[in-house]
């Protein structure tokens, strides 16, 4: 028998290390890719666009067209999350049948991998809401039933859903019940107490969740391998029914598909790092912003 | 004035309940939609064949869009309707194509009744016994083989390769991510001092926020190098890196949930084993682990769904090559990195998209059961639990 003294020590050494291991892991990945990247990047890398077969240039059309994804998907998801939210926390209660489902629902949502989101958006938004659009507007000429960037927007805008309803959710349990009575007592419809009260004192989850959205939907590349992304294309996405250039989609090709892998390494290490950084500077403003909520909350 | 403000109120009120479906509806609709695009799978004399020269590469190339029957319309050159430029004659032969004699596709799915264990689908059959032979059951042997490879003259779509390679990541990777996050999470939230618990779970929890393209990159460039140098294999991808990979993706999640469920732990479980004289770690091995056993399972779960789901680390670090076999050093194909893959390169409507879709639904189907289990087993585990303490 280990005495247990010892036994405690290996105990402690062994979820330590588990713990270390993890964090030196996160720190080795980061390390390397700044390694790799930062010597790369400068003012034209950010604003220029690829040339010489993407092994100089820039990234500025991959930085424009994750802008403009993350922008319409903010605006077609933040919206329905918050209003999700605000649903399942002031018209339905604990215990209700209808809550339960619908939180099953975005439970649901977010375990679905994020290629079947990109099945659904090609099988849905592509053939049959683009095709229906085509028939009703176009005539039947193929405009909108083909990949572009509406179509993965709103397929992002749905596989963020969950993100936004979990952190709206948060913020408005922190609303204090007493402030809800109070303008009730006052006189206030229920709406209204939601518009003038719940939802001001809320706008930092709204914000938090927002941001995260933005971060995972800059981040995952599957949804939109086949429903708008493409690796290079000769000019900005002008219009809802064109494609678009992606950080992630266009590391996942330079690294991959690229003519000479060798020759392109710096451009990807560059590429991977902005990505990165985008990501960190956004959970950071996210994780700012929910300390910044729970201290309000705990007074 | 006040009935009108209620008048308007009550309809903002319904619009709000009825946006908050919007949820609901998705999952219905993602459901039906991915369902329905992979439903010819059970009715293949309804599928087109592609002819399987160059125009498996082009997009655009198959007959209408749109339709809510796919039977029918796939082989019409439906002039309003089909997709860009060029006329192409897989739209003609599409509908009878299983009774035409010289397509070469169609030996693929003609197999005489009596030998019903051949795995091997390219068998000639007289053109005149093919449209009476049911494709239906050959098309079901095709996929149940072992082959896949979807582009050639006889496409072959085995599934099992692929259902196997993300059995063999997702296992190396839940082996390596399932300890160490358990271990981890135990480690911040019992051992760890209160100002290194500040540091260490935002750190941990920034991995979460890594995009999974940044980590394949990481294994693609760095990680596969290191791992080939340290055990000397013969294939710089495969399902080991892959599966090394995925762990660094995992890991976050199941530190979190396990975290959160070691954190929910009431805290006199702890103070009444240590006043009853056990130390520290015995009490946090024996009296707080177990009791958040519940929480750690879900969180495994979600892990193992996630790494069966996930498409981007395996389509860039285990080689991409549909191998059926045992040996974890081989590159593999996963069901997800096909789909990622060749999706972008299919004919709309066509038997490769068909059966892509239906991986699709395998994998939908998977992690919705996954995440059904770990949910009840969460809710009806903890109810149990703590129902009576306290």
């Amino acid at each position: 028998m280990i005495s247990k003294k010892w036994m405690g020590r290996f105990v402690a050494l062994l979820t330590g290390g588990s713990a270390f291991t993890t964090i030196a892991a996160v720190l080795l990945i980061v390390g390397i890719i700044v390694h790799g990247g930062a010597p790369h990047l400068s003012m034209k890398f950010l604003s220029s666009a690829p040339s010489e077969g993407m092994t100089e240039g820039g990234i500025f059309p991959a930085i424009f067209g994750t802008f403009f994804l993350v922008l319409l998907m903010s605006i077609a998801g933040v919206p329905v999350g918050t209003i999700t939210a605000i649903y399942l926390n002031e018209y339905v209660g604990q215990s209700s049948k209808i809550g339960r489902v619908i939180r099953f629902a975005v439970n649901t949502l977010a375990g679905i991998p994020s290629i079947v989101f990109g099945l659904f958006g090609l099988g849905f938004f592509v053939s049959f809401v683009g095709g229906g659009m085509d028939k009703v507007f176009s005539g039947g000429e193929l405009v909108w039933a083909q990949p572009n960037i509406l179509w993965a927007s709103l397929t992002m805008a749905l596989l963020t859903l969950p993100v936004v309803i979990v952190s709206v959710e948060e913020a408005i349990r922190t609303v204090p019940r007493e402030l809800r009575e109070g303008s009730l007592a006052l006189g206030a419809t229920k709406l209204e107490t939601i518009r003038k009260v719940v939802l001001p004192q809320s706008m930092t989850g709204i914000l938090t969740g927002a941001i995260l959205a933005v971060s995972r939907g800059a981040g995952e590349v599957a949804p939109i391998l086949f429903t708008g992304a493409a690796y290079f294309l000769p000019e900005l996405p002008k219009n809802l029914h064109s494609q678009f250039m992606e950080l992630g989609y266009h590391i996942y090709v330079m690294s991959t598909q690229s003519a000479d892998v060798e020759a392109t390494r710096p451009l990807q290490y560059a590429t991977t790092l902005v990505l990165l950084m985008l990501t960190f500077a956004l959970n950071f403003s996210a994780i700012f912003l929910r300390w910044h909520l729970r201290r309000r909350a705990i007074r | 004035m006040k009935k009108r403000i209620r008048w308007s109120e009550f309809l903002i009120e319904k619009g709000i309940a009825g946006i908050a479906f919007v949820s609901l509806l998705s999952i219905v609709l993602i459901f039906v939609f991915v369902f329905r695009e992979a439903a010819p799978i059970f009715n293949q004399k309804n599928v087109s064949h592609a002819e399987t020269s160059l125009a498996d590469e082009s997009v655009g190339e198959s007959g209408s869009y749109g339709d809510v029957e796919e039977s029918e319309s796939y082989g019409e050159p439906g002039a309003s309707e089909s997709y860009g430029d060029a006329p192409s004659d897989d739209s003609g032969s599409a509908v009878t194509s299983s009774a035409k004699a010289d397509s070469s596709t169609d030996s693929s799915v003609a197999v005489l009744p009596a030998v019903a264990d051949t795995m091997s689908p390219a068998i000639e059959e007289e053109p005149a016994d093919i449209s009476a032979a049911s494709p239906q059951a050959s098309f079901v042997e095709n996929l149940l083989s072992d082959i896949w490879q979807p582009v050639g003259d006889i496409p072959k779509f085995g599934i099992a390769p692929l259902l196997v390679g993300s059995l063999k990541v997702a296992l190396i990777a839940i082996l390596i991510a399932a300890p160490i996050g358990v271990l981890s999470a135990l480690y911040t939230s019992t051992f760890a001092p209160r100002w290194a618990k500040e540091i260490m779970k935002p750190t941990i929890e920034i991995m979460a926020g890594f995009p999974s393209v940044v980590i394949g990159f990481f294994t693609l460039t760095i990680l596969a190098t290191f791992l080939q140098t340290i055990f000397g294999y013969e294939y710089r991808l495969n399902a080991f890196v892959g599966g090394v990979a995925m762990s660094l993706a995992v890991i976050p999640l199941i530190y979190t949930i396990s975290e959160d469920s070691l954190a929910a732990v009431p805290k006199f479980f702890t103070e009444g084993s240590l006043a009853l004289g056990a130390p520290l770690w015995e009490t946090n091995i024996r009296v707080v682990l177990p009791a958040a056993i519940p929480g750690i399972f879900a969180a495994i779960l979600l892990g193992i769904g996630r790494a069966f789901g996930e498409t981007m680390i395996v389509l860039m670090a285990t080689g991409n090559a549909a191998l059926l076999s045992a040996n974890p050093f081989e590159p593999v194909r996963t069901v997800s990195a096909t789909i990622g893959s060749e999706m972008a390169e299919v004919v709309f409507g066509d038997q490769h998209y068909v059966v892509l879709f239906f991986l699709g639904v395998i994998l939908f189907v998977f992690s919705f059961a996954l995440n059904a289990v770990a949910e009840l087993f969460i809710r009806q585990k903890l109810a149990a639990k703590f129902g009576g303490a306290s």
